[in-house]
């Protein structure tokens, strides 16, 4: 009896909380199809509308926006696995006593609050010629996110246990046979969540993005934060392209969600 | 396992990681430091020249700092309070079996992963509007006084926006950690006579301890630096009400082109940080000592 | 020729040293056991004849040759881990041809060597299966699977035993026995166990603290273990240690006062014993038995029965017990008082250093070298 009541109360707490934690998104989905008339009216009865969508994608910059989103996230993402693989790979099996200090050296650098250097990044750039370039953006977005990689992939590394590698060995297996056989694939899926974590951040990056970039290497970021100072009626486009813009992250975030936490806690919290 | 450093040679492995943190770390922080003791205008790159502390002295006499400094206080400390204490309420209620919880617990965590301008831009007209947002038909509907909400509450207005977003994260985290709870801890607990409240408090609560202090810790360091949210609503306003230390610097780097006074701004907001980090390095050097 | 032998070998970690110099010989076909308590270092040992864990002195010979420098897969050995170690996103079948794959023999070829190792093993119905859809001794099975397929010189067994439940370890343990006898390899296998040592062993190493206690066969330990910790350590339940001093010693006979008063005469050498040494009398426990005139006396404080024998904890004295191997007929109840005396020939006598005085009479299955 107890239980079927504190499943009760948790039902219609947990419900409800997830109702109005979601509400604004749902709002803004059912605003996507309405027309901009509509779209200021709060009301769910209306006459459902592509309109909103098309306006959005008639606009050229939309997708060379939503391009370079694509672009710089990937990009990023394989950059930052591609130096960050080999480090988690020699912290978690190969430990030195030196190892421990490392990683926390490598943890105390996303520390650094991006505004701190905000001047010198920004006069590095313009020098440098890498103001608006996607580069530039790849760049700044890997070195943000290398030790949160590193230590998602050194969490994932550790789990596996050494007598399966040893075993390898015994088998005949050299470094870079253990890594193509064994290690990699029992990793996999932490990899590919380590990847995802990385594209996520990549993608809803919002500071770098905006005060470095413009109409050459703006990502999505950049495009919704022009709606914030629009002419005339804007709420159905901008809802129209906050939802294209949001859709691909939110369903990777919920497919990884749970592998994810690994990541964003630094590995405290598995 | 002993290192075996005669079969693969760790430096290379580790060489490409260390020097692009490094210089990460080295060279924008050097410059940001030079700068700040210099007098260096883009408006008028002519003058230049050594400033010595006096850039430090302008900005620490000056109120607009020290104002955004408590306004990031304030949005950190409201953003820590509300985004915990829901994540450890959410994390208990998802706890529970009840039908379609994982489908509930999906549309609790969905926020975190909407990037940030959007969902300020949403809050700010789809919401928050005062004569075409939801909440303004709400009242309207209910006969509550509709709130011009950026006007007469920017600050709290920036801190729903951001507390909406990081909710998910503290539940998801917190939520992740109670299945590593005991069960049989749990059940002894039982036969001992802890249910309810007892067992929450006594037992439940202890155990979300240290994952709570990492969500504190991972909520600072992101939430020192909310930047976009109040960029895209208030521009910092009205007056000085919603500029944090983050958009400060922003105003006098990239507005008013002010890189000696940004730079040395960027020096205090640096040395904030490294104060919450000293802590935080501790609590993980702690955890790493566990593994 | 499948020997090994070490010279001299030597680990440390830094400052501290963990194996501190082992000379030890392997025969061509022996199965030889590592035997001793935690932290003893015999895993150590183990992980460094494999070549797993560096060496940092001494030498390792394999048939004749040094490999200190030669990488694992090349010394001619295959190991079983104790987690069995199988590589969880492989089938039963690639897991054991997995070797064979590095090695590039040709996929038809591995087939049939791979089949036919798992006729052996009894596993041909589970070749397509990954290790998750298998229990712990068909996994078990898999991993001496994988060693095998290599047609090692030497086998290494790191506790191979220590996951599985009771039942199945004496079973697996039989099963490894008839694997030595069909397969007529080295095999080196590591233990805490003593009974797997005794019944599975041609030649037990004792290891205590990085150091050789004592080596060889079962019966040589059980009967005339050198020291008090190898008497303690073999056989269950432990030898009993009564604390005596001495009446008279020769090389011929030393002859003991036993807490009571009593005396006792044991056929050891005791040259070199002096008057007022402290003397140990270890005696096991199916070598005391019930006598109504035995030197020996004291209260039952715990009867265990096991059916086809009982054991009785009997307190001597304050502070001193000992467990007496009774018929499993026997009615005796706690606080009953008991006499007791000790197979004098089957007793040992340890000084305070814990060395055994010889024994003067070998015991009959050591002198036939009855392992």
């Amino acid at each position: 009896m107890k239980a079927s009541r504190t499943s009760l109360i948790a039902g219609i707490v947990g419900w409800l909380s997830a109702i109005v934690m979601f509400f604004p998104i749902f709002w803004m989905i059912v605003t996507s199809f309405k027309t901009e008339i509509d779209a200021v009216v709060p009301s769910i009865v209306f006459e459902p509308t592509l309109q909103s969508y098309a306006e959005v994608n008639g606009r050229a910059n939309y997708l060379s926006y939503a391009l370079n989103s694509i672009v710089e996230s990937i990009g990023s993402t394989i950059l930052a696995l591609a130096i960050g693989l080999p480090a988690a790979y020699a912290c978690a099996f190969y430990p030195g006593r030196r190892t421990k200090d490392l990683l926390l050296w490598m943890l105390s650098t996303k520390m650094m609050p991006a505004v701190g250097v905000l001047v010198p990044m920004y006069l590095l750039f313009r020098d440098a010629g890498l103001l608006d370039t996607r580069l530039g953006l790849i760049l700044l977005f890997t070195l943000s996110n290398l030790p949160i990689v590193i230590w998602m992939l050194y969490s994932f590394f550790k789990d596996v246990p050494t007598q399966i590698l040893e075993a390898g060995r015994m088998d005949g297996a050299r470094f870079w046979t253990q890594l193509r056989y064994i290690l990699i694939p029992i990793s996999l899926p932490g990899i590919a969540s380590t990847a995802l974590l990385s594209i996520i951040l990549c993608w809803n990056e919002a500071f770098w993005s905006l005060n470095l970039s413009a109409s050459r290497a703006g990502p999505l970021t950049a495009f919704i934060a022009s709606f914030s100072s629009p002419e005339g009626l804007f709420w159905a486009k901008l809802s129209a392209a906050s939802t294209l813009a949001v859709a691909p992250i939110l369903i990777m975030g919920w497919i990884t969600q749970r592998q994810l936490v690994r990541g964003l806690t630094f590995g405290a919290v598995k | 396992m002993a290192a075996r450093s005669r079969e693969v040679r760790t430096g290379p492995l580790l060489a490409p990681a260390v020097t692009v943190l490094l210089f990460w770390m080295i060279v924008p922080l050097a410059l940001t430091l030079w700068f700040s003791f210099q007098r260096y205008n883009l408006q008028n790159p002519m003058i230049t020249g050594f400033a010595g502390f006096t850039n430090y002295k302008i900005l620490l006499f000056n109120a607009r700092l020290w104002i955004s400094i408590l306004n990031t206080l304030v949005l950190v400390g409201s953003v820590l309070a509300i985004t915990v204490v829901s994540g450890i309420i959410f994390a208990v209620v998802f706890d529970q079996e009840f039908p379609g919880r994982n489908v509930a617990r999906l549309l609790v965590t969905a926020p975190f992963f909407i990037m940030p301008t959007v969902s300020a831009l949403i809050w700010k007209n789809l919401l928050m509007h005062p004569v075409n947002g939801f909440f303004s038909y709400v009242s309207r509907w209910t006969g509550l006084p509709v709130v011009d909400w950026f006007v007469d509450l920017p600050m709290i207005s920036i801190i729903m926006i951001v507390s909406w977003q990081w909710i998910p994260f503290a539940t998801l985290i917190l939520v992740t950690a109670m299945q590593s709870l005991d069960r049989e801890q749990l059940e002894a607990a039982r036969m001992d006579g802890a249910k309810g409240f007892s067992m929450f408090w006594n037992i439940t609560l202890p155990h979300l301890l240290r994952p709570i202090s990492v969500v504190i810790m991972i909520e600072c360091i992101f939430l020192l630096s909310v930047f976009a949210e109040i960029l895209v609503t208030t521009s910092g306003g009205p007056g000085m009400a919603t500029t944090n230390l983050s958009y400060f610097i922003y105003m006098r780097a990239l507005l008013q082109w002010d890189v000696g006074g940004a730079s040395a701004a960027g020096v205090i907001a640096i040395v904030l940080a490294n104060i919450v980090a000293f802590f935080l390095i501790r609590t993980f050097a702690r955890n790493l000592e566990r593994d | 020729m499948a020997n090994l032998r070490l010279q001299n070998v030597r680990k440390s970690y830094g400052a501290v040293e963990i194996i501190k110099g082992i000379d030890l010989d392997i025969r061509d076909r022996e199965f030889c056991v590592f035997v001793g308590p935690s932290g003893c270092g015999k895993s150590t040992l183990l992980r460094m004849i494999a070549g797993l864990e560096e060496i940092t002195s001494g030498d390792l010979l394999i048939a004749g040759k040094r490999v200190n420098d030669v990488p694992p897969d090349e010394r001619g050995l295959a190991m079983v881990f104790q987690s069995y170690a199988l590589y969880p996103h492989m089938t039963v079948r690639e897991n054991m041809g997995f070797a064979l794959k590095l090695a590039g023999v040709p996929k038809p070829e591995r087939d049939s060597r791979v089949e036919k190792v798992a006729d052996l093993l009894e596993l041909r119905q589970y070749l397509e299966r990954k290790p998750k859809a298998l229990s712990g001794g068909q996994r078990q099975r898999v991993a001496i699977g994988r060693a095998i397929i290599r047609e090692p010189e030497i086998f290494l067994f790191d506790e191979p035993l220590s996951n599985l439940d009771a039942a199945l370890r004496v079973q697996t343990r039989i099963e490894l026995a008839r694997l030595h006898e069909r397969l007529g390899s080295t095999m080196i296998y590591v233990t805490h166990d003593q009974v797997e040592a005794m019944t599975l062993a041609d030649k037990i190493v004792v290891l205590k603290d990085g150091r050789i206690e004592q080596v060889g066969t079962p019966m040589e330990l059980y009967h005339h273990p050198v020291n008090r910790f190898v008497g303690g350590f073999i056989g269950s339940p432990k030898m009993n240690f009564i604390r005596t001093s001495m009446a008279s010693a020769s090389a011929q006979a030393v002859e003991v006062v036993l807490p009571g008063g009593t005396r006792m005469r044991l056929p050891v050498n005791g040259a070199g014993v002096s008057t007022g040494d402290r003397l140990d009398l270890g005696v096991r426990p199916e070598h005391l038995r019930l006598d109504e005139q035995g030197p020996l006396g004291g209260t039952v404080i715990v009867v265990e029965r096991l059916g086809n024998e009982t054991f009785v904890h009997v307190e001597l004295a304050p502070d001193m017990i000992a467990i007496a191997q009774v018929d499993g007929a026997s009615t005796l109840q706690v606080h009953e008082k008991v006499r007791l005396s000790a197979e004098a020939s089957a007793s040992h006598l340890f000084t305070a250093d814990g060395a055994a005085l010889p024994a003067l009479v070998r015991h009959p299955l050591v002198a036939a070298q009855i392992k």
